[in-house]
């Protein structure tokens, strides 16, 4: 499996002596669209601006398409399409001087091509029209699309995206979500930060979560959502018998919450969990009535909610 | 200094780097390689001018810099008009700018007077708002960040942006001069220039004294330009940045008219600032002014290595 993005112990301590990033071992596989999770603070940013080479890092290394970054950060970032942080725009220039504002800061960008890639990139995000107007007259939308155009300008290896659809509308977020996944069909590793778990699960083939500076896990999506068991729910007018019996029935952590009952599907023995439909059988057997059953698909949420024990509340 | 040693090679990477850095993208990019013109590099400098240049802040500036010789112009001609002369017949003209005296005889005096009028306030302000904002100002934006990872390269970033400051120095001092040549011509009459000397010399020979002294005016704002530039990768505010310059610059030119402090006045960037009136003599005078020059030179030195010791080893969080 080739790495596109390979970090080793990789540290950043503020001068305020605050750990922003705690020897984090990341490793993004080529062609992957990588999910980099996180609550709000807890180093994902810092981490992304030690792989752009914008931040040193305080101990570790951190290796881009194979080299050492900050050190090779001219042979390796026009090859790199960034969104960080949200989009920063000139706002006394329109949109597409903008963007060949940004090409021409690239050494490696033809001249000559120039007007014609930033054209092409403009049409990928659907900004042709609004081309002409200036980027302080744009949408929180619009200036996200921009940035984005900013990122297409060049054929990319590896596409770094903070947070891409903050500020659009679900439409908007659909034509990310399809660009995302059509770049990955080019070949084009993306690696996305997001605090929609919902995108995440939507898009990516990989995920890593981060908490407090520290990675919790990585690995394949479906991995990671396997990683908790999903939960029985029934929903019946006899909630306190449905309760006694499914833990009989080897049931744990049965919660009762008006005329539904949840509970985890235990693990019985060397690893099968109980089959739901022997319990429902049980349930009918000891005479409870029982409205609906099923059980609910663990999702990356729930994943998220075990790892890191939290929402997204904001780490101290 | 040793982080910025460790980021050079490659994170700022001046020009000599290209070389390697177009071979190391053969050899790391395989599929993504592309061939790299020496030439290219110089599009984030023409790139940097134009986005300068097309920005109405700068445009603004450089108006209110060519109205002050209009303003000086208009002002002498409405004094003279019955027929008396500049400063109500004191023997110097009074305690105005040089050469205001000799403005109604020769409209080309208007330029030099006009620089002299500028060069002390005007013209080091504006040069600190685009000198301060230069670094500071992308920051605030965000748009820094994205120069960076394009990737502009730190010293590339860092050498264009003082280009282009540079070329605003002149830009800045052009727009007096052209400005107060044209109004010269228009209200005064033109002819023969009397040097400080007490000789004669054409008008062409005038003319090409008055660009001569220009150029260094201009110039007189080298170090200005470096001090401006390092105090904006000092902070990611550029307004923080555009004020402490102009503030160093006001506090400087006071110092410099404090005679217990003339010990050190010999070091202040301004010091020789107004020799280029040197050059109206017949034959020139230059020891202030190469002075002047050399000492612009050094502040270039100084202020330009702090300015790229701190950048190259900066963590741009903004």
């Amino acid at each position: 499996m080739t790495v596109v993005i390979e970090t080793r112990g990789l540290t950043k301590r503020y001068r305020g002596g605050q750990l922003a990033v705690d020897r984090l071992d990341l490793a993004v596989p080529a062609g992957s669209v990588f999910g980099f999770l996180g609550p709000n603070g807890s180093g994902k940013t810092t981490t992304i601006r030690m792989l752009m080479g914008l931040i040193e890092p305080t101990a570790g290394t951190a290796a881009v398409l194979g080299r050492t970054m900050p050190r090779a950060a001219r042979a390796v970032l026009p090859q790199v399409g960034a969104l960080i942080e949200g989009p920063a725009l000139y706002g006394y220039l329109n949109g597409r001087d903008n963007l060949l504002r940004y090409d021409s800061a690239d050494p490696t960008a033809d001249p000559r091509t120039r007007r014609a890639r930033v054209a092409e990139a403009l049409e990928r995000v659907g900004l042709t029209a609004a081309g002409g107007k200036k980027a302080k007259a744009y949408s929180l939308g619009m200036k996200q699309r921009l940035g984005l155009a900013a990122a297409l300008l060049q054929p990319r290896r590896l596409l770094v995206l903070d947070e891409p659809t903050n500020g659009l509308d679900p439409q908007g977020m659909r034509e990310i979500r399809a660009l995302v996944r059509e770049l990955a069909g080019e070949g084009t590793t993306v690696f996305l930060s997001s605090h929609l778990l919902d995108e995440i699960e939507q898009v990516c083939t990989h995920a890593a979560v981060m908490a407090r500076g520290r990675l919790l896990t990585q690995g394949t999506v479906a991995e990671l959502a396997a990683g908790t068991r999903g939960r029985l729910a029934v929903t019946t007018p006899d909630p306190a018998d449905a309760a006694r019996v499914l833990k009989e029935l080897g049931v744990t952590d049965v919660t009762v919450a008006g005329d539904r009952v949840s509970g985890e599907l235990a693990v019985s023995g060397e690893g099968e969990p109980a089959d739901p439909a022997e319990l429902n059988a049980g349930l009918v057997r000891a005479g409870v009535r029982v409205r609906a059953f099923g059980v609910e698909r663990a999702s990356l949420e729930d994943a998220f909610v075990a790892l890191t024990g939290e929402g997204f509340d904001v780490a101290g | 200094m040793s982080r910025a040693e460790v980021l050079e090679p490659g994170g700022g990477g001046g020009d000599p780097a290209d070389g390697r850095r177009g071979a190391g993208a053969g050899a790391g990019a395989g599929a993504g390689t592309r061939p790299v013109s020496p030439l290219w590099t110089f599009g984030l400098f023409r790139s940097e001018l134009t986005t300068t240049f097309r920005r109405w802040r700068t445009l603004a500036l450089l108006g209110v810099l060519a109205a002050v010789p209009v303003l000086i112009g208009i002002a002498i001609k409405i004094e003279t008009s019955d027929g008396g002369s500049v400063g109500g017949g004191g023997p110097e003209g009074g305690g105005g700018p040089a050469f205001l005296t000799q403005i109604t005889n020769n409209g080309l005096f208007l330029v030099f007077a006009a620089l002299a009028a500028t060069l002390p306030v005007f013209l080091p302000m504006a040069v600190g708002v685009i000198a301060g904002d230069a670094v500071a100002g992308e920051a605030n934006g965000g748009t820094l960040r994205y120069l960076l990872v394009a990737p502009a390269g730190r010293t590339r970033l860092l050498l264009a942006k003082y280009a282009a400051t540079l070329v605003f120095c002149l830009a800045a001092t052009l727009a007096v001069a052209v400005s107060a040549l044209i109004v010269g011509a228009l209200l005064f009459p033109l002819g023969d220039v009397t040097t400080i000397s007490g000789t004669t010399i054409s008008f062409g020979d005038g003319l090409v004294r008055a660009v001569l002294i220009a150029l260094v005016v201009a110039a007189s704002l080298i170090g200005l330009a470096a001090l401006g530039l390092f105090v904006s990768t000092l902070t990611n505010s550029g307004i923080a940045a555009m004020a402490t310059t102009v503030g160093l610059v006001i506090t400087v030119q006071i110092l410099d008219t404090i005679p217990q402090l003339h010990g050190i006045h010999p070091y202040l960037f301004p010091h020789y600032w107004l020799s280029f009136a040197d050059l109206l003599r017949e034959p020139f005078y230059w020891d202030d002014v190469l002075r002047n020059l050399g000492l612009q030179g050094v502040y270039a030195a100084v202020f330009g290595s702090a300015a790229w010791a701190r950048f190259t080893a900066k963590d741009i969080s903004a």
